[in-house]
């Protein structure tokens, strides 16, 4: 990517897209985020901003996709599936952020305003359903694998989508506070059909849940914040994947922030709106009993 | 409609049960107001309705009631409205700013024997619970954008809300007048419902038409501006894509279906209100920026609805020099300090023309509870790179946010977390602030106590 011309390195080209359909919850922040860390390093960086109705190039180096509504959100997937440049580049080995509907939309399938199922860009090896009970509002804390070399995470969550890994995607990480992809870490896929027998996925609260699923160059979470402000060194990985090793930056205010969310975090996980879980004792005791009944 | 006022209305007439609900109202409100703990009119409403969930119907009973709501400019209209409806008589407003049904209740309960005209400002989420129990004769709609997220998680399903309760209210015969502000395609078609809901009936039952009944008379259509365009560029009609010609949104129209702003009834021109019949009134407001001459519009146009001459509310509304605590200007130390409000991306939009010019510093609070949306990524979205070449202090519960966006602006900042000493460090003898709707609380409260 971005070879080295005799003059200096070219411009690493930032591709946010369709912002204006996928920008609800300021995602595209990420977009300056990592403009900005390779600028301060005398680094050449571009954005690259395609709205609504445009061709996505496939000649970036990085892209961002954000969150939004449901509409734009299929309108989004529609345009790139026909457009399909965003796969080519990813093809190419480009790297890609996707965040909450951006995510969902780079699945193989998700759900669109109407309840139906709608095919997704088929980059991430998941499909995201329609959650039952509450949108999943509030601080999520994700602690990544070992192998990702990042950081626990923070950022903040919006969304009414259950996203189900196959059981060969891998995650970002596991959830340690609000509830990512409202689904666990095993991948089972036996919730088709709920407590109360309708159709849909409950968020288990029980099991390991996870956020979010990487494939190769192409990370997704439902981390808003955005979450490149609150994750410094997930930037400087995103952009390491294009530039190489790249020198430390002071990030003295973004760590403040970190800390002072990742102790908000705490103070939301013990509040009112987690639901409470039993210990599996009780669980089985209670289990044992209904069965002498 | 109801033409002229009715005498018999107010406290008086009401049942035996609301009278009640009104007295424990007033009364828990003012210990409320008592003990410290804010306004009192959120809790004495909520002991109204608790007694009396009816009441809100019972106290609207018998007044000509206009009804204000959109993401911004709520509380400034609502002002402003009040000043010029305050010509034909007592005007009730909830001019505190408690905009949900409990302090529209308490508004309406606690109003001056013969206030018969009522200003309220409704949250853009209640519109439909207040229209119904109020019933009003005129609804300004003013805008529609992205705002504390984490509790109106989809903009456009408020845009649906709307449009479902006017399309009911026009079906039950009980519609209200709209004055909406066209600029905004997510309120145009909102308020479209009106004259679609109308044009079926007559399609139905071809009736002699009526002054009452004219197309014209369903909706006024107010050029009142939206530079923030940001959350319809998406269709509400049919998810195709919105068309902005311009930076104040302008003649938008959507490249799939037939949606497109509608003929304009009343524009701005500079400090003019013009309106369709030609006539021309020079709005001078003490309020600064174009944000407000549009408010004023709005106000001016649904005033006209209730008989106000458009040259004496002009007059009215210029009196206006400040609306709780915004855009005056306070000491704190030995710094001036002008308060402006501005609470989400489009608010911003629009503040950054009321700001002194660069190098002139600035204080920006921010907070994040429930009443500000528990998420700030929002400032994400503004463009506070427009902030370069002046020093800005970020200061509020959530400036640690605010640093960082700051940060990847370029712009040049401190982080103070409190507010006092953050207008100090600003360094200057004349600084602007700017603060969310709860940082701008607890500024006023410490304005009050003199800490």
């Amino acid at each position: 990517m971005a070879p080295d011309s005799p003059g200096g390195p070219s411009a690493v080209r930032v591709a946010l897209v369709f912002p204006d359909l996928l920008g609800t919850y300021g995602d595209s922040g990420n977009a300056v985020i990592l403009a900005q860390r390779l600028r301060w390093r005398g680094h050449p960086a571009e954005i690259v901003e395609i709205n609504a109705g445009g061709v996505v190039p496939d000649s970036c180096d990085l892209y961002v996709i954000g969150g939004g509504e449901d509409q734009p959100q299929s309108l989004a997937a529609r345009d790139l599936n026909i457009q399909r440049s965003l796969h080519r580049a990813v093809d190419r080995g480009a790297a890609v952020l996707a965040v909450c509907a951006g995510l969902q939309i780079l699945g193989r399938t998700f759900v669109g305003p109407d309840g139906v199922e709608q095919p997704g860009l088929d980059l991430f090896d998941c499909v995201t359903v329609r959650g039952r009970g509450r949108r999943a509002v509030g601080e999520l804390v994700v602690e990544p694998g070992a192998e990702r070399g990042l950081p626990v995470m923070t950022g903040y969550e919006n969304h009414g989508g259950v996203t189900i890994l196959s059981p060969d995607a891998q995650p970002l990480g596991v959830v340690r506070s609000g509830v990512g992809n409202g689904h666990d870490a095993g991948h089972d896929a036996g919730h088709d059909a709920g407590r109360d027998g309708r159709p849909g996925y409950d968020i288990d609260q029980r099991a390991r849940l996870v956020d979010g699923v990487v494939n190769g160059r192409v990370w997704g979470t439902y981390m808003h914040g955005p979450v490149l402000a609150r994750n410094p060194a997930f930037a400087d990985l995103l952009l390491g994947l294009v530039t190489g090793p790249l020198s430390p930056l002071d990030d003295g205010e973004s760590e403040a922030l970190r800390a002072e969310r990742l102790d908000a975090a705490k103070g939301e996980a013990s509040g009112r709106n987690r639901r409470w879980i039993p210990p599996p004792g009780l669980t089985r005791w209670v289990r044992s009993r209904q069965r002498v009944r | 409609m109801v033409n002229s006022l009715d005498t018999t209305a107010g406290v008086d007439r009401l049942p035996t049960r609301t009278r009640l609900a009104a007295w424990v109202g007033s009364t828990v409100g003012g210990l409320s107001r008592r003990l410290g703990r804010g306004t009192g009119s959120v809790i004495g409403g909520r002991a109204i309705l608790a007694i009396d969930p009816s009441a809100l119907r019972r106290l609207s009973h018998g007044r000509r009631i206009a009804v204000v709501s959109g993401t911004n400019g709520k509380t400034t209209t609502t002002s402003l409205l009040r000043a010029a409806l305050s010509r034909r008589g007592a005007v009730v407003s909830n001019t505190l700013g408690a905009n949900l049904p409990p302090g529209v209740t308490a508004a309406l309960a606690a109003a001056p024997a013969g206030a018969l005209l009522a200003a309220l400002e409704v949250d853009e989420a209640w519109l439909g619970q207040v229209v119904t129990a109020t019933d009003p004769e005129v609804v300004l709609l003013l805008n529609l954008s992205r705002d504390q997220l984490d509790r109106n998680n989809e903009v456009r399903r408020l845009s649906a809300s709307w449009r479902d309760l006017i399309a009911q209210r026009q079906a039950l015969g009980t519609a209200p007048h709209i004055v909406a502000n066209a600029d905004d395609p997510l309120v145009a078609w909102a308020a479209q419902a009106a004259q679609a809901a109308q044009a079926a009936q007559a399609a139905q039952a071809p009736a002699p038409e009526t002054p009452e009944t004219a197309g014209t008379d369903t909706v006024t259509w107010v050029g009142a501006g939206q530079r923030w365009t940001a959350d319809a560029a998406g269709c509400p009609n049919c998810g195709g894509r919105i068309q902005f010609p311009d930076e104040l949104g302008g003649a938008w129209a959507c490249s799939d279906c037939h949606l497109r702003r509608p003929a304009l009834d009343v524009w701005l021109e500079g400090e003019e209100v013009v309106f369709g019949d030609g006539a021309r009134i020079t709005v001078r407001l003490q309020l600064p920026g174009r944000i407000n001459r549009a408010n004023a519009a709005m106000a001016m146009a649904a005033a006209t609805r209730f008989g106000v001459d458009r040259n004496e509310a002009a007059a009215a509304m210029a009196a206006t020099s400040e609306v709780e605590g915004r855009y005056r200007t306070v000491t704190v130390g030995d710094v001036s300090a002008r308060l402006l409000l501005a609470k989400n991306p489009a608010g911003w939009l629009e503040t950054f023309d009321l700001l002194s010019p660069a190098p002139a510093p600035v204080v920006v609070a921010i907070n994040a509870r429930i009443a500000d949306g528990k998420d700030p990524s929002w400032l994400w979205d503004v463009p506070f790179e427009r902030l370069q070449g002046r020093l800005v202090v970020a200061t509020g519960e959530r400036s640690a946010d605010l640093a960082v966006r700051l940060r990847y602006a370029d712009v040049d900042h401190r982080r103070q977390p409190d507010l006092f000493q953050a207008i100090g460090d600003a360094g200057a003898p004349r600084v602007d602030v700017v603060a969310n709707y709860t940082s701008f609380q607890a500024l006023n409260r410490r304005l009050a106590d003199g800490a």
